[in-house]
């Protein structure tokens, strides 16, 4: 064997780098395919309503059109994710503003939207419903009935399957209460939703497009078309972000575009302008967390009760598996004797909410850590001796059950963050500067976790397969459908296959996720990329060289020219190979769905952030000013694209902190444009410190866990803690906006909140 | 009406309407897809290039102000199939994620270089602030620009 060079660990350029920095990259847009027309979408104006009309201007020449509604759908009028509430095309009755109606297509994109204008609709309004708590007081049920009208979905989650005895609270030395609240955050890719679709009577339909899982619009055409899987063809091309926001939505937009292709005979290309993309496609859910907790003198969590409502807005998607996240996240990295959350995940006549970057964990992870530092001033501890009190480590059961073998140091994490930040020093010089400063500063902790692959059973549900094959010219070549849209999915598994072919990582080939080639690898979702697909190409890799080896044709030493020749001698001989492997569930690992409780996930990622921050008293402006994080995710595999993962993950979660609001006017989103809802730029990211300790995992690719979702989860409740030291105000929502913190520092009553209060009177 | 302008160091003609955007010219008439729409109002920089030395958010322009101009896009840039220093540098250093930002950022440091041959964090802050990246967190990229400006020589 040839000098062995370790590629995992290291920072190969990703693999398809040179065309992205050339602008050779392809993107959907950059596409055109001979005789293409193009779509549109006529969508609703109002956000719940019966459609009386339709009526078509005569001064468009609507010949030229193709025009689609739901009666054109050869299958089912649906869009399928969890349940089939949510129709392709509305048909009778709309339950939220930009629901899709209407599919126009033409040959010049530029006839399209006077053309789309040109569709009056005529409606009988119905009352909305736009908050969690008109959605709970069940004036108006705008989705289900009986008990569960206007609810998607609920969990109990209690550990050990015990609610929290009464004596509990009677004997505790302090009660502590809090609410929190979360907003909705719009994923704001650069490139937005778009595909082609092609379609034929003999072949089916084929769907290329910016997306996370083809697999998932391959499922979503199976309805709507009432087509075997294969005639149902997707293909990935080249995406401009995602984060969440193309793991459902593409198949709504992909099931449109093919009913255009259908019944124009042309292929159709639907691409969003930013204005409609931000209109009506998912966003972040928003939510409301209350939390009670019992706590001794000597800062031990004795019991928690959660409260955590979800918004999932007007159709189920994917909020059940939000919620769940959501849930298991709700207690923290913490050791709770009792615990009991409730969560429940209800409609509102807003446009769907789906997944985002996190999944249910930010918002839940918010409320806790927040509260976290409440209880520490209630009680006059700091909040990093109180966590540290409190913290889960190895040995240690989670509040869903789970005995926690692999090691967790969260301590080690804790006191590595605060030296690199140089918090005790930071903290007391803020707080002596503070008094006579306009500026005041503030330095704030969060510490938390984030389980990687599919909650509970679903990795065992998945059942994921990846393919390598040898090329006509005897190079390996991945096949999975894992999708890459900037987080490093082709680097890091070529680098993975290179490092156990022992070959060098420019002689790995991935394919373009196309699911007529490439087997179903399971969704690009969750953080389990690098973890669960890693492991199978992993293995994949392993058998592809051991066939070799024992085909007699590669020694057990062997070149990269070596490894060639072999290749070729094989092909030569037996046409082909393909090495094929499926996943194999841990056999320690198991979920019980209906008692929510056991292994949530097969391994998590720990983390403490410390995030600095300066409030402008003049412009009532909030700034991040450094920010330190610190993590623990397994082996990293290439550690430029993970640092830039945690970097990009950090600035996505200040924005969700400090600028990023969505507007709705009537169930409208009012912003759904760049220029008023602000996303961080170069000038307002804070240096950024990343370190990385590694603990190797046993269930990932050479140790690796995963690390996609974890940085959005700490920084916002580690901003708004440090925005308490800054001004001695407990701000427990996010968007925090200048105008939020103005209304409270000039609110004079709002400051009481900077004293320590004594046991007797803190216990609320 | 016939414009002509010289792109990437080629004189060309189009024929389009006055008011046509420079955007859509560049990808739909000139087939030079590297120029990305993000926004369409001048907000992200995705469709950046550079006019007579200066950068411009190809979005906003009636492709009849380019007449008689000098406009470099991201194709313009590597040299005899060779990446440009500062696309290498973009590239190693993690500058570019999803990538679809990056043809924009690549044209926006270029300008920043020329004018900062050296430029300070500030600097590099406040020279791309007009490029909204939703990947990177701007990190890499800033280390991408300082690491281009060391390998690129002073003018």
């Amino acid at each position: 064997m040839e000098e062995r060079r370790q590629i995992v660990g290291q920072s190969p350029p990703r693999k398809e780098g040179a065309a992205k920095v050339t602008g050779r990259a392809q993107y959907v847009d950059d596409l055109t395919l001979p005789g293409m027309w193009y779509g549109a979408t006529v969508r609703s104006t109002i956000p719940r309503g019966r459609i009386v009309s339709i009526a078509f201007d005569p001064a468009i020449p609507w010949h030229e059109f193709t025009i689609v509604s739901a009666a054109d759908i050869p299958g089912e009028n649906t869009i399928i994710h969890l349940t089939r509430d949510q129709p392709c095309l509305a048909s009778t009755r709309v339950n939220h503003a930009a629901e899709p109606i209407l599919l126009l297509a033409h040959p010049n994109r530029s006839a399209l939207p006077a053309a789309v204008a040109a569709v009056q609709i005529t409606y009988e309004e119905l009352p909305a419903v736009f908050t969690i708590e008109d959605s709970e007081s069940q004036k108006e049920i705008i989705w289900g009935e009986g008990e569960t009208a206007n609810i998607f979905k609920t969990f109990l989650l209690q550990k050990n399957q015990q609610p929290i005895p009464e004596e509990v609270w009677q004997v505790a030395d302090f009660i502590v209460e809090g609410e929190y609240r979360t907003g909705a955050q719009e994923q704001l890719y650069i490139e937005n939703n778009g595909v082609i679709a092609e379609y034929s009577a003999e072949d089916g339909v084929i769907v290329r497009g910016s997306m996370q899982c083809p697999y998932y619009v391959v499922e979503a055409l199976e309805h709507v078309f009432n087509l075997p899987a294969e005639k149902c063809r997707v293909i990935q091309t080249e995406t401009g972000g995602a984060f969440g926001g193309k793991e459902d939505f593409p198949s709504v937009i992909g099931s449109h575009a093919a009913l255009l292709a259908m019944k124009s005979g042309h292929p159709v290309k639907l691409c969003y302008d930013r204005a409609e993309d931000m209109a009506a496609t998912t966003k972040r859910h928003p939510s409301r967390t209350r939390i009670r907790t019992a706590v001794s003198r000597d800062g031990k969590l004795l019991a928690g009760e959660i409260d955590f409502v979800i918004d999932g807005g007007a159709y189920v998607t994917l909020s059940p598996v939000v919620l769940s996240r959501g849930t298991i996240h709700a207690p923290g990295p913490y050791n709770w004797p009792y615990l009991t959350v409730h969560a429940k995940a209800i409609a509102t006549n807003i446009p769907p909410h789906g997944a985002f970057r996190g999944f249910g964990a930010p918002q839940s992870i918010f409320a806790i850590e927040r509260h976290m530092d409440k209880i520490a001033r209630t009680i006059g501890l700091t909040p990093e001796e109180l966590r540290r009190r409190n913290f889960l480590s190895t040995g240690d059961y989670t509040a869903t059950g789970q005995l926690l073998s692999d090691r967790v140091d969260l301590d080690r994490l804790l006191t590595r963050a605060l030296k690199e930040s140089n918090y005790e020093a930071k903290r007391a010089q803020f707080a002596k500067e503070n008094p006579h400063s306009p500026i005041k500063r503030g330095i704030g902790l969060a510490s938390f976790f984030h389980g990687a692959g599919f909650t509970g059973s679903g990795e065992r549900r998945l059942a994921s397969v990846v393919t390598i094959e040898l090329t006509p010219t005897g190079q390996p070549r991945i096949l999975v459908s894992s999708t890459e849209f900037g987080q490093g999915t082709n680097t890091i598994l070529c680098q993975i296959a290179a490092e156990t072919l022992h070959l060098p990582y420019d002689d790995v080939l991935i394919a373009r996720p196309d699911t007529a080639l490439v087997p179903n690898s399971g969704p690009t979702v969750a953080s389990r990329t690098a973890m669960v697909v890693g492991k199978l190409v992993e293995r994949a890799a392993q058998k592809l060289l051991d066939t070799l080896i024992h085909s007699g044709h590669l020694p057990e030493s062997f070149t990269a020219e070596d490894f060639r020749r072999a290749a070729m001698l094989y092909l030569a001989q037996h046409g082909e190979l393909r090495v094929t492997i499926e996943y194999e569930p841990a056999t320690k690992i198991f979920w019980d769905d209906e008692r929510f409780s056991g292994d949530a996930y097969p391994a998590y990622a720990w983390a403490v952030y410390v995030a600095e921050v300066a409030v402008d008293t003049a412009s009532y402006t909030a700034q991040v000013t450094n920010f330190h994080a610190v993590q623990e995710v397994g082996r990293v595999l290439n550690p430029t694209l993970a640092t830039g993962q945690i970097e990009g993950g950090i600035a996505q979660a200040i924005g969700y902190a400090l600028y990023e609001k969505c507007l709705w006017q009537n169930g409208t989103l009012a912003n759904n444009q760049m220029t008023n809802y602000i996303i961080p730029t170069s000038a307002d990211v804070p240096p950024m410190h990343v370190f990385f300790e590694e603990t190797p995992s046993p269930h990932g690719a050479f140790g690796a866990k995963g690390i996609g979702e974890l940085p959005i989860d700490g920084p916002a409740p580690a901003i708004l803690n440090a925005i308490e030291q800054a001004t001695g105000i407990a701000f427990n929502q996010v968007p925090l906006l200048p105008e939020d913190i103005y209304e409270r520092m000039t609110d004079e009553s709002a400051q009481t909140d900077a004293v320590v209060l004594s046991p007797a009177e803190a216990a609320v | 009406m016939n414009i002509t302008f010289t792109i990437n160091g080629e004189e060309k003609t189009v024929e389009a309407p006055p008011m046509k955007r420079l955007l859509d010219v560049l990808r739909e008439d000139l087939h030079l897809s590297g120029t990305k729409e993000g926004c369409g109002e001048g907000e992200c920089g995705a469709c950046a290039v550079i006019v007579n030395g200066d950068l411009v958010n190809s979005c906003l322009i009636p492709v009849l102000q380019v007449e008689g101009t000098q406009i470099t896009t991201i194709e313009g840039l590597a040299i005899d199939q060779r990446l440009h220093p500062i696309q290498q540098c973009f590239l190693e250093e993690g500058g570019a994620q999803c990538g679809i930002c990056t043809p924009g950022m690549i044209l926006a440091t270029h300008h920043l270089l020329q004018k900062y041959p050296r430029p300070t964090l500030l600097q590099i802050q406040e020279g791309l602030s007009g490029n909204l990246c939703r990947c990177t967190g701007y990190s890499r990229i800033f280390e991408a620009v300082k690491t281009a400006a060391n390998v690129t020589p002073v003018p």
